[in-house]
Parts: structure tokens; sequence; C-alpha cells
């Protein structure tokens, strides 16, 4: 099957680092001695919990309930007791914390009752609810909750649905090992991903340094029935970027500003289809995923783990070489050191690799800038990394705007290849972070302002309708008195039933003209009353706080000024009007 | 412990960058020294003296951290430049002049390493054409190699500067000798003198051309360099050279003359592709190097200096951020889509 591959600019060809952990077979990790599970393990809003310390869960259970269509459900890794929930520091570098449920495990793994079902006797809707109460998310690293990827574009017809199995990152093999080993299931769930999008063709890319997972899925592909393709693309890092990806087997670029379903094209990752097809088929949610342990240990190792596997535990599986100092969570080139070794493995957890300064030695001091434009050059997105430093280094963040610094995808190109050892993705991302504090600054300052003038507007209008009322109802009042009279005059003269009913109402009209022109005067008293109140505020601040000397001071110039007919304007107008 | 992805690095630096400039500058060094004689590795070692002095100084002044800077090599190939460029028995104290200014005043005043809008070993080479013109034209005669010793007392200025020393170069001399004919001299004539111009530009000079060509070459191999400068550079000091020279023959040296002689190619190679004075755009490199191959020629033939090279990479360094700002590329995913420009 001969394909036009397209080719990006750019990219940079790390050691893949790969064989270390392709040894061994994929193997089950044993149960930890707790789970920490994390309620918000996809993008989009967080879970709520739904059980509390004390509470036995079964393995599957449902434990954080999505919130909102882009959430994912959580569920329990095993059976066992609930022990708490809690907050617990997260894998992430910030090192901040979020809700956890924390799973003493039983040891008997007991599932809840699975219900496999046919997905084709399901309708789509059906299928994108079942993926969201499985916790189906793209387990590619984005962890995107699936099923909301899952919607055909009305505009543009779905033309190509690109799956990810290029697994571009150095060291990390997780994907490719599942290829190799469970290929028939990752292929029937990009048929149930098909299904649903009903794209014309199905582009299966995986990076040509894993021909035994190509061949794998192709006779996967063939045994299934399907007619997807399944093509080998060039090896550079970052093929497996999803925009990489599609612009690799389609030849379309995707710019930050538009999705790539707006120009027909979906892209999945690999081990997402598989557990999407776990999750239909069989039931399973996804409890665990695959993790590559690697780095510096001594037998690395693919491992199925369960989610909120403390990462320490994990590691020792593999027994860490002694100088270890630390965990990378991801590849070596988009990764960061967890910020302790016990935070829990998530649905995003690719890889761990072990850190040391033998693996991955310290960085050379940061010098100059020396304009070489080897990051030009690197930069897969085709940007100006070296403009965009010196502008995010200047916090010239407007600049670093107009050089498309949200179309960086941050994959470490360019700090790769940097002469000068500058880490410019840090510079980046302070860059980004800075302008959306910015950002959120303004928009709340502009709320703010908003609401500040709502109140004002509502306080005058709350004073006039108040005058407003009490000149209706002295009106109503004085209506009320000549209505007395005249009915007073009328009992003095002949009772006549019918000039009792008529007779008060030429006496009311003119006291209801009355009423009316009293709720005028009062509006323009209230709109007086604030323009002098405004006036007050406006004037000079100075004058508030005079010792009894500058005030006689200031008394004798104002006399004078008043003698010689130099007296402030609005004075007399003041007495005037009033 | 806090560091940042990427955890893998490519094994690449400042220091091995410029020092592999100055491994690509060794066939142009060795042809040149078996043209004069040792004279230019004095030369160069003067110069390269005088910048690192300079250089610590004003790391020191600035409280830089002098190991980091003094070994990322910068200061080594700006001295090598201006030593290449400057006439090879010129007086030492001239060459340390030149060096000094440039690392002074048009590197470190300007901001240090990576920071200099001009050129530092050019912004050395116009000082000194511009402030001492007699000394800066005084070339070997063609042929001549005085021994070491004798070299060295004319360079430290313990031996009289002979006139049998102050030639001119080969583009010198034909520019000289076309001007003084008026007409009646024939460039064809000119160059059937095989004792000055050799088989192409200049006895000696053109192989020593080759030498810069081949170094050239290999950073280009290295991805050291991209090939837009130089292409560029040479595609249009050849472009503007054939057509006066098909227009005029007899007073218009060929293209051919032109590449192989004076700064035209180490110019090309090692000079207008500094990045840190030039541009960094593709399109602007193109821009870049064109400009300053036409600016050369324009220049070196109907200007009064020898060469052009100098002043021509100059005025396009002042050039270099508007091009730079005027050619940024079409960034992925929009390139069809018109302006760039997000809001």
């Amino acid at each position: 099957m001969l394909m036009n591959l397209f080719k990006f600019k750019g990219g940079v060809k790390p050691p893949t680092n790969k064989t270390q952990s392709l040894g061994l077979p994929i193997a089950m990790a044993p149960m930890p001695s707790r789970l920490v599970v994390p309620l918000h393990q996809s993008i989009g809003g967080t879970p709520r919990p739904v059980v509390e310390a004390g509470d036995k869960v079964l393995k599957g259970q449902l434990i954080g309930e999505a919130d909102g269509w882009i959430s994912a459900a959580v569920h329990a890794p095993t059976s066992g007791t609930v022990v708490e929930v809690a907050m617990h520091v997260q894998p992430h570098p910030s090192g901040l914390d979020a809700m956890c449920v924390v799973i003493e495990p039983d040891g008997k793994d007991e599932w809840i009752v699975r219900e496999p079902v046919d997905y084709k006797s399901l309708t789509p809707e059906q299928v994108r609810e079942r993926l969201q109460q499985a916790g189906v998310v793209g387990l590619g690293g984005a962890v995107f909750p699936t099923h909301g990827k899952l919607t055909a574009s009305k505009t543009v017809p779905m033309e190509e649905m690109v799956v990810n199995g290029a697994e571009c990152e150095p060291f990390i093999t997780c994907d490719d090992l599942l290829m190799r080993e469970r290929a028939e299931e990752v292929v029937r769930g990009i048929g149930i991903f098909r299904d649903l999008l009903q794209p014309k063709k199905v582009l299966i890319g995986i990076e040509d340094n894993k021909p035994e997972a190509a061949a794998a899925m192709r006779a996967a592909v063939e045994a299934v029935g399907e007619d997807f393709e399944v093509i080998q693309v060039p090896t550079l890092y970052p093929a497996g970027g999803a925009k990489q990806l599609i612009r690799v087997l389609t030849g379309k670029e995707v710019p930050a500003s538009k999705r790539s379903t707006d120009l027909g094209v979906q892209c999945f990752n690999v081990a997402t289809a598989y557990t999407a097809w776990r999750a239909i088929a069989h039931g399973e949610p996804v409890v665990s995923r695959l993790v590559t342990i690697t780095g510096n240990v001594h037998e690395p190792r693919n491992y199925e783990v369960l989610i909120g596997t403390p990462m320490d535990e994990l590691l020792k599986l593999a027994t860490p070489h002694p100088d270890t100092d630390g965990i990378v969570m991801g590849g070596p080139m988009m990764g960061f050191l967890v910020p302790q070794p016990d935070v829990p493995v998530v649905k995003a957890t690719n890889c761990l690799i072990a850190h040391s300064d033998r693996l991955f030695p310290p960085k050379a001091p940061e010098m100059p800038c020396i304009r070489c434009g080897s990051c030009a050059q690197a930069c897969p997105h085709e940007l100006q990394p070296f403009e965009m430093y010196w502008f995010s280094r200047a916090k010239n963040f407007g600049k670093t705007q107009e050089y498309h610094i949200f179309d960086c995808i941050e994959c470490g190109c360019c700090s790769f290849v940097c002469p000068s050892r500058i880490p410019l993705v840090q510079y980046f991302r302070f860059a980004k972070s800075e302008i959306w504090a910015r950002e959120r600054e303004k928009n709340a300052a502009d709320q703010a302002k908003e609401r500040f003038e709502f109140k004002q507007y509502r306080e005058e209008r709350e004073k006039a309708e108040k005058a407003e009322k009490l000149a209706k109802a002295a009106a109503a009042q004085a209506a009320k008195k000549a209505a007395e009279a005249a009915a007073a005059a009328a009992a003095g003269e002949v009772p006549a039933p019918a000039a009792e009913a008529s007779s008060p109402a030429p006496v009311a009209a003119p006291s209801a003209a009355d009423a009316e022109k009293a709720a005028k005067l009062a509006t323009i008293q209230a709109a007086m009353e604030r323009a002098k109140a405004q006036r007050e505020a406006a004037q000079p601040k100075n004058t508030e706080h005079l010792t009894p000397e500058q005030q006689r001071a200031a008394e004798e110039i104002e006399s004078r000024r008043a003698t010689a007919g130099l007296v402030p304007p609005e004075t007399p107008v003041n007495e005037k009007s009033e | 412990m806090f560091a940042p992805a990427p955890f893998l690095l490519k094994d690449t630096s400042v220091s091995q960058v410029m020092t592999q400039v100055c491994i690509a500058l060794v066939p142009g060094i060795a042809a040149y020294a078996w043209l004069v004689g040792p004279a230019i590795l004095v030369q160069l070692v003067i110069a390269s003296l005088a910048a690192l002095i300079a250089e610590t100084a004003m790391l020191h002044i600035q409280k830089k951290p002098l190991a980091m800077f003094l070994s990322d090599g910068s200061a080594i190939v700006t001295a090598w430049l201006i030593a290449l460029t400057f006439p090879p028995l010129a007086p030492w104290w001239l060459v340390a002049t030149g060096t000094v200014f440039a690392i002074v005043v048009a590197k470190h005043l300007y901001g240090g390493l990576g920071q200099n809008p001009f050129n530092p070993a050019m912004v050395a080479f116009a000082i000194c054409i511009v402030s001492f013109p007699a000394l800066m034209s005084q070339w070997p005669s063609v042929g001549l190699q005085l021994p070491l010793v004798d070299q060295l007392n004319v360079i430290l200025g313990l031996a009289p500067r002979v006139d049998a020393l102050s030639g001119a170069t080969p583009l010198d001399a034909m520019k000289t000798a076309l001007k003084l004919g008026e007409g009646s001299q024939d460039v064809a004539a000119l160059l059937a003198n095989q004792d000055i111009y050799g088989n192409f530009a200049g006895r000696g000079w053109e192989w020593v051309a080759f030498g810069y060509l081949i170094g050239g070459l290999w950073m280009w191999q290295r991805k050291l360099i991209t090939w837009h400068v130089p292409l560029a550079f040479i595609a249009s000091l050849v472009a503007i050279s054939g057509a006066l020279w098909l227009l005029n023959p007899a007073q218009f040296a060929s293209p051919l003359f032109h590449l192989l002689s004076g700064g035209a190619m180490l110019g090309a190679f090692f000079i207008a592709t500094d990045p840190v004075s030039g541009c960094t755009t593709p399109r602007g490199k193109l821009i870049f190097g064109a400009g300053a191959g036409l600016l050369a020629y324009i220049i070196r033939v109907f200007g009064g200096y020898p060469d052009g090279v100098a002043f021509a990479v100059l005025l396009m360094n002042l050039c270099a951020p508007v091009i730079d700002l005027l050619t940024q590329p079409k960034i992925f995913g929009m390139k069809d889509a018109g302006k760039g420009d997000r809001p």
C-alpha cells in the first residue's frame, strides 16, 4: 500500500531510547497498598465525588460523577474501602493539591456487574454517553474526554480519521506494546469511532521505528475485516503530535485558531481506542492503563497499572539505580519531574522515567541568544522561537502574540537544539501564563466596573422610584381630601345618588394632574440633589482638614472675592434654583 | 530540584559552534600561509591575544562570568576574521587596535555576545581603512615571500616598511589600471599578466578564495549556516558583474574574477552569514545576501575603496532588523489564511 506522505517542517531526532523497555511483554503491576484516585483526570469539569469515607466500593464502581458534557467519570480501580476523600498532591509540575478518593484495596479485586453491549445496537448518543460514563479520555497525554470528540461537524464532512500510534517521544513504549499485544481490540475500538464519525478514510500512523507494532496492526485490521490503512511514518520528533501526524498523513495543517474537525479530520490515540472498546464491549470503565517504567532502572518494562497507584511503589518494580533522584512523568521532551515521589498514576501517565544526573546531565548555564536560528529550523510549527524568547524575556507579551506564541505546542524542539542552552519552552510557558493572568485580571476589572456602574444606576433608579411613590402618595392624599371636601359639600345639599357618583370626578381630575406635577417635581428635585452631590464630590478636597487659622484665612479670601464680585458662579445659581 | 523539560538535549554549545567556524577557516588560512608566508599566522595570534585581553577586560568591568564567556570562542572568530581581512604585513598595533575596537565598541558596548547590530570584524575593518587608509592598502607585492624574521620585523615595526611590500591586491590593481587607463586599458590584456592575476583572479589569492569556499561548504554541510546567504551573495555578485561584463567586457572584469578576488568568498560564507548581525528569516537571508553582494560590487568597482565587502555587510546590517520584520514566514496552518494575524 503506497501512500503519498507529507512532511512537516522542523522536528528533531533525539536518541529514541526505546529498546530498553521493549524486551519484556506487558506485566500486571501488583496491587499497591493504597490507591489515591484524583477526581480531576481529564480536561473539563471536575467530577463530583459520589462516595465518602467508610464506603465499600467494587472495582469499576463510579466514585466521581462527570460534571457537565466536557468531563468524564472516575471509577474505583479495585474493590476495597474508601479511606478518605481529601486533597492530595497531584502529578503536576505545580505541586498543587486536588480532591482525591483514597481507597484501601481489600485484595479481592472484585468487579461490579459489567454489562457488555454490542455498540451497534446503541444510538450514537448512547455510545457517547457510555464512553463518558466509563471515563474514556484521550490517553495520548491531553486527556480530553473522548465522547466530546465523537460528534461529526454539521458543516464540514469528515474526511479522514487519524489514529495516532506514532509514539514519537523517546523512552516511551506503552503504545508500541499495546499495538503488538492487543492490536485486535485497538482495531475494534477504532471501529466504534469510525461508525460514530463516518469518515471517508481511517489512517493509522505508526513511526517506522515500530515495525512489529505496524505488522500486528495490519494483521489485526485484516483479521477484523476493516479497511483501515496502517501507515509507517518517518521517525522524527514530534511526528506523534496530533497536528504533525495529521499533516503527515493528510497534508492538512490545523492552525491553533481552528479545530481539526473544521478541516474534516479527527485524531485519536491507539490506547484511547483500546479503552473505548473495553468500555463498550466489556463494560469495563477506565481503571488502569499501560505505563512504561524506564530510565535509570535495572529492568525497564511496561506495566498495566491501576489508576491511583503511587509512583514510587510502581518505580520499585523496575528496581531503580541508587542514584535515582526523581521521577519524570511523560517523555524526556515534554515530561516533568513530579513534585513528590508518591503522587498517583493518572490517566495521563504514559511513562515514568527514573531521573538521575547520569541519565540526564544537568544543563550548562544559559548563554545569550546568538540568533543562530537553529530553533526556528527545528520548530514544527514554523515559529521564530528566538524572537518569542526575546519578547518574553522583555515581558513584551503583546509582541509574543504577534509572533504567534499561542501556536507553540511546547514540544521542546527549540530547547533541544539551542546551542546557548536557553530553556526556551519555559520562557514561552511563562509568557502564556502571564498573558492568561492579565486577561483574567482585565476581565475581572471589567466585571467589577460593570457591577459598580449597575449599582450606581440601580441606586438612582430606586431613589427616583421612591420620590415618585412619595409624590403619588401625596397626590392621592390631596385627591382624597378634595373628595372628602366635595362629599361634605354634597352632603350639605340635596342627597342625589347620581351627583354623588359623578361629583368626585371633576374634583379628582385636577387632583390627578396635581399628583403628576408633584411626581415630576420630586424627580427634578432628586436629580438636582444628585447633581449637587456630584458637584460636591468633584470639588477640591484640600479644604477639608484645615486648621482654624487656615480656615480663617480662607474665609477672608472668600469674603474679599465676594466683595470683588468674584464669587464662584455655582453658588448663586444654586441658591436661585433652590 | 527544578529542571524543566526537555531533559534530553542535543550535544551542542556556543563554543562548539564557534570552534567549528574556526575549523572551517583553516583551508583558507592554509592557502593564505602558503601564499604570503607565516606572517598571517603571526597576525592571527596578535589578533587573538588582543581579542582575549579586550574581552576579559570588558567582561570584568561588566561583572560577567569570565570562564563561561571567554570559552565561547566568539572573540576568537572575530579576531580571525580581522586578521584575515587586514593586510598580512600590517603593523601589529593596527591589527590590535582594530580588534580591540571591534570587541570593546562594536561588541560589548552594544551588550556583548548576541547583541551587536554590526559585524564586529567589519566594524574594525571600516574604522581602520577610514583612519589609516595607507597602511590598510599596503599588500605584499605578488610573489614576494619574505623570511619569517623579516616579516616579524615588519609587523612589529622593527624594520622600515619597504616599498617592495607595498603592493596592491589584484582587485585594486585592476581598478587602478582601468581608471588610469581611462578606457585605453583592456581587462583581457591586463588579465594576461599572470604574475598578478594568476589563472582567474589573482595569483595565489584565487586559491585562498577556494579555501574559504571549501570551508564554507563544510559549514553548510554541518548545518552551521544555511545556503541562503552565500548563494544569494554569490548570485547577485555574478548577476551584476556578469551583466556589466557582457555589456562591456573590455572595461568590466568577469564574474569569475569578482568571485575569486578580494573578500568575496570570505564575505559570502563567513561574514554575511553572521547570525547576530544578519537576517534570520529565510527570505530575509536571501535579501541580505543579495544586497551585500550587490553593494560589495558597486563599492569595489565604482567606489574609492579597494574592496566593498566590509561596507556592504555593514550597510546590510543596518537594514537587517527591518528586513526580518517584513519577511516573517507564514507559520504552520496559516499559509492559505492570508494574513497570519490573530486577534
